[in-house]
């Protein structure tokens, strides 16, 4: 599958704005976080303009961005429109957690932020859903990517809240955190890699042809002599020795290095070495997300091209 | 609405049946699909760059040819690739805008370019890529059964077929109701052992084909290139060539 920059972005920034949302609301009632209105109010805004971001770039890849709109009907049967839903929903919900944290209405803060963490989780569900659901390919239609996607979204929050807190000098909470998210990132990202390797494609050329009754079939003219949309969209193929080297640039910039550097932070005293190991962490964390995302589409492969190459 | 309609027995299900014993792979189905629909329900059809290099376009219709089987069983198959219209369409049930649906009277799946934003979330969902992007429009377009020929009264019945069921030189594609088991096709599908693509995915599609038929000779030994009774000029030879026939 074609890796499309405008959802690449979007996964990416909108995940780890849910992720930052996600722990905020979680973690400021139980007082793990810094839970003054100006650390609220931050860290709030920081997760809002991801989000924002991630979903403003989604519109790009839309044929029709102008009637984006009408995305939010469909919610009965499709991921997507339920994404949007759930999206849409999250905004009031955190604009009210950050009215709350202004007023300093405690109370409603922490139902407020637990309803926006609640939002987040069920709008990166969705996201992860819309990729689970599709059976023509089989790296998407797999058990370990809605997790995936909430981990991620989880760990990439987490380390960005972290980076936050550690202004305030109280990041240990979130720090902790991301260390725990990209250690679990690692043992799922190789599971993951591990199985899609050595998983039988969902059909064959014999079934896509219903030739296979013959014997083996392979294809021998093209309908076209030139490319086409499905051929650049669900033809995206990216060679095994890159594929090796970018998982392995994911597994090490994006979630080993951020692990080591949440230990150190967790281990350092201060305020200052704390804020530069943290954001350090955060960058490398969002980079290598970005790698770990184009990964997902340039890996995934569509029954389609079945027809064009026989695999 | 993107749900699906209930799946009742005997609900109408208007499909092709294509033979694939008598396709030639000429391409006349799809150059007249492309001919009709770049002015009907879904026109125009888009084609970029199509007096250079790197012509391309959105096409409802495609015809690959495979090879299939190995030594004498081995053959060529041309094979036309477009929608099937399937019973369980992911690619409706996946539309966040209610663009794509799927007809509850015929079963036909369409696209209604007017709601449509491009997202291309069905074309990622249909295995058998039968959806692909106007590039010029932003929306998605799809083979549409020629609904604007099957129901039109203004042109002779005989003509209210899709435009590449009509224009088949070997009569290899076959247009009629799949739900009907007393219908042409679903007899032709019965007799034939027509099957559906890619069953294993689930989608449960309406179009059948209609498998190549096995050489009657496969397997037998070569005849001998024997002179037939013209050849023998000698009517005294012929008269024993005529005996010893018996």
């Amino acid at each position: 599958m074609r890796p499309s920059a405008s959802i690449i972005l979007f996964t990416t920034a909108a995940g780890a704005g849910y992720g930052m949302l996600f722990w905020l609301g979680l973690l400021r009632p139980l007082g793990l976080v810094p839970g003054g209105t100006a650390f609220g109010l931050i860290a709030l805004g920081i997760a809002l303009f991801l989000v924002t971001l991630g979903l403003l770039s989604s519109t790009a890849h839309l044929g029709r961005p102008e009637r984006a709109w009408r995305a939010f009907s469909q919610w009965r049967s499709s991921w997507l429109s339920r994404e949007g839903v759930a999206a849409i929903a999250t905004y009031p919900l955190a604009g009210l957690f950050g009215l709350a944290v202004l007023l300093g209405w405690e109370g409603m803060a922490a139902v407020a932020g637990l309803l926006a963490a609640a939002g987040a989780a069920a709008t990166v569900y969705c996201t992860g859903m819309i990729y689970a659901s599709l059976r023509p390919v089989r790296q998407w239609r797999h058990p370990l990517v809605v997790p995936g996607y909430l981990l991620l979204s989880a760990f990439s929050g987490a380390t960005l809240l972290a980076m936050t807190a550690a202004y305030w000098g109280r990041a240990a909470a979130p720090a902790l955190l991301a260390a725990l998210g990209a250690a679990a990132a690692i043992l799922l990202k190789r599971a993951y890699w591990r199985d899609i390797d050595t998983a039988p494609p969902v059909a064959t050329v014999e079934s896509a042809t219903g030739l296979g009754a013959i014997g083996p079939t392979r294809p021998l003219d093209p309908p076209h002599t030139e490319t086409n949309y499905l051929l650049r969209e669900m033809g995206f193929r990216i060679a095994r020795k890159h594929a090796a080297k970018l998982r392995r640039i994911a597994l090490g910039a994006g979630f080993a290095a951020p692990l080591a550097l949440a230990v150190l932070a967790l281990l350092a005293g201060g305020t200052l070495l704390p804020v530069v190991l943290l954001s350090a962490a955060a960058t490398l964390a969002i980079l290598g997300l970005l790698v770990e995302r184009w990964l997902m589409f340039a890996e995934a492969t569509h029954t389609v091209t079945l027809y064009y190459t026989g695999r | 609405m993107t749900c699906l309609p209930d799946i009742v027995p005997g609900q109408k299900k208007l499909g092709l049946v294509i033979d694939l014993d008598t396709c030639v792979g000429c391409q006349a189905c799809a150059t007249n699909c492309k001919e009709w629909n770049a002015s009907g329900h879904s026109g125009p059809l888009p084609d970029l760059h199509p007096y250079s290099a790197g012509a391309e376009g959105v096409w409802f219709n495609r015809v690959h040819s495979f090879e299939a089987g190995e030594g004498e069983r081995g053959r060529t198959v041309h094979f036309p690739r477009s929608c099937l219209h399937c019973e369980t369409p992911a690619c409706v049930t996946v539309c966040p805008t209610g663009a794509s649906y799927k007809r509850a009277e015929d079963g036909i799946v369409l696209v209604d370019h007017d709601l449509c934003i491009g997202c291309q979330l069905c074309a990622w969902a249909c295995p058998y890529g039968a959806r692909e992007l106007d590039e010029d429009e932003g929306v998605m377009k799809k083979c549409t059964l020629c609904i604007d020929r099957i129901y039109n009264e203004t042109i002779p019945e005989a003509q209210r077929q899709p435009a590449c069921v009509l224009t088949c030189p070997t009569r290899a594609r076959h247009f009629g109701d799949l739900g009907d088991p007393e219908s042409e096709v679903s007899r032709l599908v019965r007799e034939r052992g027509g099957y559906a693509l890619m069953p294993e995915l689930g989608y449960a599609p309406v179009n059948r084909y209609l498998p190549p038929r096995r050489p009657a000779d496969a397997g037998a030994a070569p005849r001998e290139d024997t002179p037939t009774p013209m050849d023998v000029t000698n009517p005294l030879l012929r008269w024993v060539d005529r005996v010893l026939s018996r």
